[in-house]
């Protein structure tokens, strides 16, 4: 076992110090960008997150608004996997691995988020499952704890497990992954919602206090998550040599023009409230789209998102565009844009602004809350990196176990692919 | 925050004192003598889940089925980090890594603690602060109630407050400014009403009050069905059986969740490490209360619980030079508070929310 082990860890590295020149610029940014964001939260941490712009009035920004959105990434990048099943499309286990680890590598920008959010990183261990004082089950934000550890798990395990098989040349066992897989999706369907929940459930914050909320995020992000992983595919089966069929990601591209057609149809439904019913609530709305009182900060970004995702909706829509492979990244790209505005910023700040005594403190954030988010993203974009250079070697068979000789392996019983 | 002082030299503060509008304070349960016996009292030193002052009424962690407590593991980690106290940490360094929630600590655990803050205190502002505990009297639950046809906006409470609970102050010259004040005077125009969107917490005229407007101070409601306190992580702010919200504040993590959750904008963090010079410091606190705090933690009004739990009233009721603040005991059925919800119109901010606040806004005349 311990020398399996080794194997593998002395594969993997082989595999993450070789590559080509463009991987090792890819990763040198990387690492850049994340010695960068160290550098920023280092003053953070000494000074307090009066570096940010947040203050009491906006007391959550643009860390929490990263926080929202990535959630929505790791929810939608593993229901991939259900079309992936049922159309049968090719390297089934590689397309899980990649919606996987992508959840994996969202999830641990999640928590990187919410840990340079906190004001005393200091006393992490009071909101550890167990060890702290967990306000569970009253507060959302335990809720959001426990089911963002346990969704990393579970990925963590079904990933491991279809890896560490592969590594001996072996099919992943169908009774352990596919059970997991289909739980993973309602863990992903949870971890989303509750998320929404931590926002909805506030009476005092009207423009949150909805119940479109939950299936508004979950909507979106069934449009920003696989719109990361088309690409993804496209990439990785230029530059990993995956076997992927233009058919899969023709069809994934179908499936999220209703998800973004059903976006635009929530916040249709959420305007039409707001506007025509026209209560005091409606200062939020204005503020983000129109601007209030002179505090027209949002409104470039509000427009821009509704834009980005109505040219997507065209785009994904009409089967000339979405064939095309230019046209189709082009609304990936806007599609991200579109979501990453409206689940980060476009959501938190305008929930709070203007603050509930009704006063307007606009908040823009500082450079230093840029840099700092700038060196979370870096540490998720290199761990992704890392563990896809290391899976697709293994799952392609590249990487595997070389018995020493003489060494006598275990028949293996006979299993098929899915 | 900007530091708006109003220029108050039309008004005598000495003219009207907020204890003499009314002779009947019904916040006498609890004096210092009460909470020394208190802490005295024979207790059970082994009881786990005991707590500073009420062993039985507050609802057990969701871990305390398992078998390892947080204290415990507290304890083993104490093991590993004496290693480091041997290589030259203070003890009181080390206490640090040992905390547990206040709400959980026994009597004696919190005389200790108490003095350990004591000892911080000191060497941080070098001056003798003293850290009670005072616990809430049987039979009391606190109310205010705030004369909205009397406050003429000079924002008197404001300082007093600020003065009394060691909020962090101006600090214009230093690195970071960042003054804390509690309460938040809005001014409104008659003409509207009570309309927060068009309220203005910074006027600053020459004189109070303006022509044609009134004033309506706002700092924590002590609701009784807080959404605050539900949604906080940790479990770090709580209502005491007094009826006060307070906070923990060597629990808190400084999420910030709790002020999102509150309707009335009541909570304050410390985005910066908290200005407080030492000729500042008012040395009389209570650990929930006014006690200096650090950076990265949140803090709020707690109706003075130093001074209310030991039969005072809380300094802006004090200080309110027209006498349009009341404070009692809600359960005094010939208290002032009573007397007001009896006889006066009474406006509940937010009431459709169901926080249930027990600060009531009234018309005096
Ligand atoms: S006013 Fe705000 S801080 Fe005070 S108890 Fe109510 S919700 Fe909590
Ligand atoms: S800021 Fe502190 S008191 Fe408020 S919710 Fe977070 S941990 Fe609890």
């Amino acid at each position: 076992m311990l020398n399996k082990l080794f194997q593998f860890i002395k594969g993997a590295v082989h595999h993450i110090t070789h590559g080509g020149r463009v991987y090792y610029m890819w990763v040198a940014f990387l690492l850049l960008l994340i010695a960068w964001g160290g550098y920023g939260y280092s003053n953070q941490f000494r000074e307090g997150l009066i570096v940010t712009s947040m203050r009491d009035q906006v007391m959550w920004g643009f860390y929490i608004g990263n926080f929202t959105f990535l959630v929505g990434v790791a929810a939608a990048a593993v229901v991939l996997v259900i079309p992936a099943y049922i159309y049968h499309w090719g390297p089934i286990y590689e397309i899980v691995i990649i919606g996987e680890l992508l959840a994996i590598s969202a999830i641990i920008m999640c928590l990187g988020f919410v840990s340079v959010d906190i004001g005393r990183p200091d006393r992490f261990t009071h909101i550890m499952p167990l060890i702290g004082s967990l306000n569970w089950p009253r507060s959302m934000l335990a809720w959001d704890v426990l089911v963002l550890n346990m969704y990393l798990i579970l990925n963590v395990s079904i990933v491991s497990h279809i890896l560490w098989r592969a590594f001996h040349g072996r099919e992943p066992s169908k009774g352990f992954v596919v059970p997991l897989v289909l739980f993973s999706i309602p863990a992903a369907v949870s971890i989303h919602s509750v998320t929404a929940f931590l926002y909805s459930g506030l009476g005092g914050r009207p423009f949150w206090n909805d119940a479109i909320l939950a299936p508004r995020f979950l909507a979106s992000a069934f449009c920003s998550g696989p719109a990361i992983i088309l690409i993804l595919l496209q990439i990785l089966r230029k530059t990993a040599g995956l076997n992927i069929k233009d058919a899969a990601i023709q069809k994934i591209a179908e499936l999220m023009a209703y998800a973004i057609a059903i976006n635009l149809f929530f916040l249709g439904a959420e305007l039409f409230k707001e506007y025509y019913s026209d209560t005091n609530h409606i200062t939020h709305a204005q503020y983000l789209y129109f601007g209030l009182k002179g505090a027209t900060g949002l409104g470039i970004y509000a427009w821009t998102s509704v834009a980005a995702n109505v040219v997507a909706l065209v785009l994904f829509l009409v089967p000339a565009t979405r064939n095309n492979f230019f046209t189709l990244n082009v609304g990936c790209v806007l599609l991200y844009v579109g979501v990453y505005i409206e689940k980060g910023i476009g959501l938190v700040i305008p929930g709070l602004t203007p603050d509930t005594l009704g006063e307007i403190y606009e908040y823009v954030p500082t450079r230093h809350e840029m840099q700092v988010a700038a060196g979370v993203f870096g540490l998720g974009f290199l761990a992704f990196t890392v563990m896809i250079k290391v899976a697709i070697p293994v799952a392609l068979g590249k990487l595997t176990y070389k018995p020493r000789d003489g060494e006598v392996l275990p028949a293996e019983p006979v299993e098929h692919a899915v | 925050m900007a530091d708006t002082s109003p220029n108050p030299q039309d008004l005598d503060p000495n003219a009207v004192h907020g204890c003499a509008s009314g002779g009947s304070c019904g916040c006498s349960g609890g004096t210092d003598d009460v909470s020394e016996a208190d802490m005295d009292a024979p207790m059970d030193g082994n009881q786990v889940m005991g707590t500073y002052y009420d062993g039985g009424k507050i609802e057990n962690r969701s871990m305390g089925g398992l078998a390892l407590t947080r204290r415990e593991f507290a304890t083993s980690m104490g093991i590993v980090t004496g290693a480091i106290a041997a290589a030259g940490c203070s003890g009181d360094a080390l206490e640090v890594f040992k905390q547990t929630r206040l709400r959980e600590m026994t009597q004696p655990q919190v005389k200790e603690f108490l003095a350990r803050l004591e000892r911080e205190y000191k060497a941080k502002y070098n001056t003798d602060i003293t850290v009670g505990a005072t616990p809430p009297a049987e039979g009391v639950k606190f109310a205010y109630a705030l004369d909205l046809s009397r406050c003429i906006g000079c924002r008197r409470c404001v300082h007093a407050c600020v003065k009394e609970n060691n909020q962090s102050r101006p600090n214009p010259e230093g690195e970071h400014n960042n003054p804390i004040q509690w309460i938040k005077v809005l001014e409104m125009e008659k003409e509207k009403g009570i309309n927060l969107e068009e309220a203005d917490p910074y006027y600053n005229p020459d004189k109070v009050p303006r022509e044609g407007h009134f004033y309506m101070p706002v700092a924590c409601q002590q609701c009784e069905n807080p959404p605050c306190t539900k949604v906080c992580p940790v479990q770090a702010t709580w209502k005491e059986a007094d009826g006060i919200v307070v906070i923990d504040y060597d629990w808190c993590i400084g999420c910030r969740y709790c002020m999102v959750a509150c309707p009335y904008g009541a909570r304050r963090f410390n985005w910066a490490e908290p200005h407080l010079p030492q000729k500042d410091i008012n040395p009389n606190t209570h650990v929930l209360g006014n006690r200096p705090r650090s950076k990265g933690v949140v803090e709020k009004c707690t109706w003075c619980i130093q001074r209310v739990r030991n039969g005072r009233y809380p300094a802006c009721v004090e200080i309110c030079p027209v006498g349009a603040r009341k404070f009692g005991n809600l359960n005094d059925p010939h208290g002032e508070i009573r007397a007001v919800l009896e006889n006066k119109r009474v406006y509940i901010l937010k009431e459709d929310l169901n926080t249930q606040p027990k600060f009531f806004y009234f018309f005096g005349v």
